[in-house]
């Protein structure tokens, strides 16, 4: 984990193009909608995992970019001991690239939209975690298993996007209740949702992440 | 063997039709449309059982390494998605008369249209790996993935909305529907499962002649 964090610090390729990626993504969220506001604060918590969501399948989908290009796949196969300690490294790197990137999105919609986002911030932070925990256990997964497969770009969110409908749906409800005010309360049974979707995700991804890295 | 059950299959099917088409009386409100449901339920139920028996093979084959296993699991996934789509298409084809459109976002919809896109894309990653043994073990590892997925996917559907009729069959209490409609439909159901062992029972023989064949 340590060793991709530290790759993406220093060469900070992945996040640099992420970042510029969001901002384009506000961009044409705006040309979509046009100036009205009201459509805009209604359809806002959608709009935003719709850019955690594009700016994660990109940065996911990267996961094993440099053991593949740097011919290190077959050290990760041949690393010895549990297999599940490479998934886990994988998934915290995920996960703090993820929320970096979302966090960054965050304030440029607030910005950007005017959306003031200070009073709703540590239930959406909440949200937030919850649910890129839960993209980036399958997420981590699917690209370890799309890695070495032809058209992986074009299978990699063919994949992910239909099983993470769950996830999707519960953060953007839970956002959605957040940014109105509510109480995390009231949007209780959908962060038990998130909570489930994560737990199932990540053991299920230490349970099988062996047998993608047989061969 | 594979005969017999093929004709014990045309044979249930054919009771199933004058069942549902003879026997059955006609609905009062909706008229024959109604009928499409003896069709539509079966082929869900189908549907779901395929993808059971994937989830189930996919483990066997994760523990035991059998390509057998994996052979049951292709072919049933093949025969699910091929329900699941006879589902939504005799759905649409009921729905259009009765609710007045052919598809809504309705929680039941959504969650067999998530299903369906999944295993879409299970049929295709195993499309795009051309190493056996390799597609064999990826896919098992989705199948296992995308089962546990179904409960997820299913409540947080129908949190977000429902409009479906609620299930009139398998509830507890006494049923609703009149004796007539209920055998028509089990009759039915025999025949879909019948016809889906029969499918599953070629399918799985054609993938084993065409490994021999490979070998």
């Amino acid at each position: 984990m340590w060793k991709d964090l530290l790759v993406e610090r220093r060469s900070k390729e992945t996040l640099n193009a992420l970042v510029f990626f969001s901002l384009l993504l506000l961009f044409v969220f705006q040309f979509a909608l046009g100036p009205d506001r009201e459509r805009l604060t209604a359809a806002l918590p959608g709009l935003l995992w719709l850019g955690f969501v594009l700016a994660g399948l990109l940065g996911l989908g990267r996961t094993f970019v440099l053991e593949r290009e740097n011919d290190c796949w077959d050290a990760l196969l041949l690393a010895p001991g549990d297999k599940s300690a490479i998934y886990v490294g994988k998934l915290a790197g995920n996960v703090v690239l993820m929320l970096v990137v979302e966090t960054l999105i965050l304030a440029l919609f607030a910005i950007f939209f005017n959306v003031d986002v200070a009073d709703a911030l540590p239930g959406l932070a909440l949200v937030m975690v919850l649910a890129t925990l839960g993209l980036a256990a399958v997420g981590t997964l699917f690209a370890a298993m799309t890695a070495q497969v032809r058209a992986r770009e074009l299978l990699f969110p063919v994949l992910l996007l239909p099983v993470q409908v769950p996830v999707l749906l519960g953060a953007v409800k839970a956002t959605e209740a957040v940014l109105l005010g509510e109480p995390l309360s009231a949007v209780a049974h959908w962060l038990k949702l998130l909570v489930a979707a994560d737990v199932i995700y990540v053991v299920a991804g230490l349970l099988t992440f062996d047998f993608l890295l047989e061969s | 063997m594979t005969k017999a059950l093929g004709w014990l299959a045309a044979v249930a099917l054919l009771a199933g039709l004058v069942m549902g088409l003879g026997v059955a009386p006609r609905e009062v409100t909706q008229g024959n449309v109604q009928r499409i449901m003896y069709l539509h339920v079966p082929s869900v139920w189908v549907a779901y059982l395929a993808f059971t028996v994937v989830f189930v093979a996919s483990i066997a084959y994760l523990a035991k390494r059998a390509e057998a296993a994996d052979r049951l699991a292709h072919a049933s996934a093949e025969v699910g998605v091929l329900f699941t789509g006879i589902t939504i298409a005799t759905g649409s084809i009921w729905g259009k008369p009765t609710w007045g459109t052919w598809w809504t976002w309705d929680a039941r919809l959504t969650s067999v249209a998530v299903l369906f896109v999944m295993y879409v894309g299970y049929l295709l990653l195993r499309g795009m790996i051309d190493e056996h043994e390799r597609a064999a073990r990826y896919a098992a590892v989705l199948g296992v993935v995308a089962a546990l997925n179904i409960p997820l996917v299913h409540f947080s559907v129908s949190w977000w909305r429902t409009l479906h009729q609620p299930p009139s069959l398998m509830r507890p209490g006494p049923s609703s529907m009149p004796p007539v409609i209920v055998w028509a439909l089990l009759v039915n159901f025999l025949a879909f499962s019948l016809l889906y062992l029969y499918f599953l029972a070629r399918r799985t023989r054609l993938l084993r002649l065409e490994a021999e064949a490979d070998a």
